[in-house]
């Protein structure tokens, strides 16, 4: 008796796999990476660069405007000749700059902000790269544009430059 | 050409011949002669010749690029080096079903030779059980995986062999995998056999622990050299991904490893039938079942060859027709024989074995579900997930350090009923561990306490393992170098993964890069041109603190055939640690992203698989007590 009903339950379970399996057959299957997707920010907390109290990304992202993020460090050497560009980029009242410092020492991080001017409105420190790895980053410097939907419509991997600039502008009209 | 015809119509003599060992066998089973029929042997000798013949065409037409053969054509190019022309045999779908089918009749007719003292009917059957996988492999390479289509107009040009493919341990990874992947259907075969007659008995045990040694130490470094590929050349650092192809890998070792010790306990005690029985069945489905996922494009990796529906719809049907074959027979045949030796007292070498047996299950039933769960979630509600490695590392790390303590002690115990002996010197050995250990990690890492029990869990077993290894030198010694191994393994993986440090920059030529512990200075990059691949090579100077320089190249190479960009990490390997360096292009500027990766004791976990697989050879060739 005993038997039987296991041998049920197994008929069962395994009629079940190969339903699914079977499915699973015909379904596509191309985990196409979605690149062009727009991606939604990740929510987070993380430490003001100035005040080193926690804020949290939505009290950041609150206006109804673009907003770039821009991932940089001190010991970055790319990072010093983008940031020239950022400072123009700055000016633009239709945007909002928000700094991402990379696994860096604050007071390093400090004298390169006074030496070469503060393009941010705000700065988040991002001490072990995690915060970076949640927006998708692979190193230092990238910057990612957001829309007013706070999705990231753009990223760019390495320094921008004046072409990058442009296209920035141009998007964020 | 003629290579091609003759591989075809050998693969069909060989299927032919199957049908014809059905037959012969059918009709030797119910004559009382003492010996199988000599006929049945030379049938099988046969089916082996035709299809090395078929392998052997197959590897001629991928030598003389003859891409009239639509395999060829697919995977080869003839600019490519002899040598991974010839490992391009086996290095897509139609070469390497054809290599199971290689396996599986050398394994049969291995087993026929090596199994004259087993009863008659014993042997045939299990030779019938292998000859219905044998057929279904035929027929599924012969109806959707043909590996000698014809192409009319022949091509001028191959389509070539992908790129990260071409690479030495990953020419011999499919043939030792496949031993012993395709060895366990010997172990399936003749445990089904063996349960229809009722002969799951200690002889039995004795001859099938052979089998089911040579397919685990196979399987063993099959996965071993599968991981030392995946380091070096997908350039992730790492060794071990969670990734589904190498957990369907990973699982059937599980349960082999559980056969393993299962099979002991039935060659001393005639104890724990069941298991055997469900293991063996097990085991084998797993790796049809892995061959399933991998093959029928259901799962995204390098080893999906190819997403034709129609092989995944053969390969499950055929699955699932043995799973019910076998769960048939099981539930029809088998009978819990002996119940006296069932009886063990709860401190015993059984008990132990049955703790390791669950053990086992669990991680097994962790890797099955993290693999498949997807599957299943993307069919009953389309949500795609993929399941990363903090899943895995979750439920199975904590779980190591009752399974470790479990180990030290299991195999001190004696069968049927014991105590445990010299309890100080336990007790001592477990206390210089705690101690080793904390004194080892108290400045490394933040989760103190979990990583102090688990590490003092892997150094007992350590020196539990290495005292046995000394002391009594000589008993069992096959089964302490293998749990030696398992400790070491552990070790340097933990120590590897506490103790790793990696840098990521994007850099360019000139510049240099300090790091807390160094700098990283990138010299210049050299071109270089070869037959099959433009590469890059730079070339980086790398001091650390003690102002101790060494010199590393990692290449990026750029493949002709088919236009695949590939780098090639470059490491410094010694003792104590190794050094990785590997790096990508960032598009559309002089930038280079690179990553360099200090990984400690990462030789340590190659040389203890190595241990962990010596055991079981040492096993294997025990002179029997």
């Amino acid at each position: 008796m005993k038997n039987k009903f296991s041998l049920f339950v197994v008929v069962i379970f395994f009629s079940f796999c190969f339903v699914i399996f079977y499915k699973g057959l015909n379904a596509p299957n191309n985990y196409t990476p979605k690149v062009n997707e727009k991606k939604n920010i990740p929510t987070f907390k993380a430490k003001d660069f100035y005040s080193n109290n926690f804020v949290n990304s939505d009290k950041i992202f609150e206006e109804n405007i673009f907003y770039i993020i821009n991932i940089w460090a001190s010991w970055c050497v790319p990072c010093r000749a983008e940031h020239p560009l950022l400072m123009r980029l700055s000016k633009n009242k239709s945007i909002k700059l928000i700094g991402l410092n990379y696994r860096d020492n604050l007071n390093n991080a400090k004298k390169f902000i006074n030496e070469l001017g503060n393009p941010y409105s705000q700065t988040i420190i991002d001490n072990d790269g995690t915060l970076s790895v949640e927006f998708g980053a692979y190193g230092v410097p990238e910057t990612f544009i957001i829309d007013k939907d706070k999705k990231i419509i753009r990223k760019f991997i390495g320094p921008i430059d004046k072409q990058i600039l442009e296209e920035i502008k141009s998007i964020t009209k | 050409m003629l290579a091609n015809q003759i591989g075809y119509y050998s693969l069909i003599l060989g299927l032919l011949l199957s049908v014809l060992l059905c037959g012969v066998s059918i009709k030797d089973f119910n004559k009382t002669n003492k010996q199988i029929n000599q006929n049945i042997l030379s049938l099988s000798f046969l089916q082996l010749v035709f299809v090395i013949v078929s392998f052997l065409s197959l590897i001629i037409s991928f030598i003389n690029s003859d891409f009239s053969n639509e395999t060829v054509f697919n995977n080869s190019h003839t600019t490519k080096p002899l040598f991974y022309k010839i490992s391009g045999t086996w290095g897509n779908h139609e070469g390497s079903l054809l290599l199971w089918l290689l396996v599986l009749t050398l394994f049969i007719f291995l087993f026929l030779i090596k199994s004259r003292e087993q009863p008659k009917k014993y042997r045939i059957l299990t030779l019938l059980f292998q000859q219905i996988i044998i057929i279904g492999f035929f027929l599924f390479v012969l109806m959707t995986s043909n590996p000698f289509n014809y192409l009319f107009p022949t091509p001028n040009e191959g389509l070539g062999l992908n790129p990260i493919l071409q690479d030495p341990a990953l020419a011999i990874h499919p043939p030792i995998l496949y031993l012993g992947y395709v060895g366990t259907s010997i172990i399936f075969s003749s445990s089904l056999a063996a349960v229809t007659q009722n002969y799951i008995l200690k002889q039995w045990g004795q001859h099938i622990k052979k089998w089911v040694l040579v397919s685990w130490i196979f399987l063993t470094i099959g996965i071993m050299l599968g991981s030392i590929w995946a380091y070096y050349e997908l350039g992730w650092g790492g060794f071990w991904f969670w990734d589904p192809v190498e957990n369907v890998s990973l699982m059937p070792w599980l349960t082999l490893t559980a056969l393993l010790h299962c099979v002991v306990v039935l060659e001393r005690r005639a104890a724990l039938t069941s298991w055997v029985v469900i293991l063996s069945i097990t085991t084998f489905t797993l790796s049809m079942c892995g061959t399933f996922l991998v093959r029928s494009g259901i799962l995204n990796s390098v080893h999906t060859f190819a997403n034709d529906p129609a092989r995944g719809i053969f390969i499950l049907i055929f699955l699932f027709a043995l799973i019910v074959l076998s769960l048939g027979i099981f539930f029809t045949f088998h009978k819990e024989n002996n119940k006296s030796s069932n009886n063990f007292f709860w401190l015993s070498r059984e008990t132990s074995i049955l703790i390791n047996n669950w053990f086992m299950m669990y991680f097994l039933s962790v890797v099955l579900i993290g693999t498949v769960y997807p599957i299943f979630l993307d069919v009953i509600s389309s949500e795609k997930i993929s399941v990363g490695p903090p899943f895995y590392q979750k439920l199975i790390v904590p779980f190591l350090i009752p399974f470790l303590l479990f180990m030290s002690l299991g195999p001190r115990l004696k069968w049927i009923k014991s105590k445990i002996e010299n309890k100080n010197s336990l007790i001592i050995t477990f206390i210089i561990s705690v101690m080793l250990t904390f004194f080892i990690i108290k400045n490394l890492t933040a989760d103190l306490l979990f990583y102090t029990v688990l590490i003092s869990a892997a150094f007992f077993l350590f020196f539990t393992t290495l005292k046995e290894l000394f002391i009594k030198k000589f008993n069992n010694i096959s089964q302490t170098v293998s749990h030696f191994g398992l400790s070491l393994l552990i070790l340097s993986i933990l120590f590897n993964n506490i103790l790793s440090s990696e840098i990521i920059t994007n850099i360019k030529i000139g510049e240099r890069y300090d790091y807390n512990k160094g700098e990283i200075f990138f010299k210049k990059i050299e071109e270089r041109k070869e037959s099959n691949f433009n590469s890059i090579i730079a070339s980086f100077e790398i001091k650390n603190k003690n102002g101790k320089t060494i010199e590393l190249k990692p290449e990026i190479r750029i493949y002709n055939q088919p236009i695949i960009i590939t780098s090639e990490a470059d490491i410094r390997t010694t003792l104590l640690e190794d050094k990785f360096l590997v790096m990508n292009l960032v598009k559309g500027n002089e930038y280079f992203n690179i990553r360099y990766q200090v990984k400690p004791f990462m030789v340590w976990i190659w040389i203890s698989v190595l241990l962990l697989s010596l055991g079981g050879l040492m096993s294997l060739f025990k002179r029997k007590i």
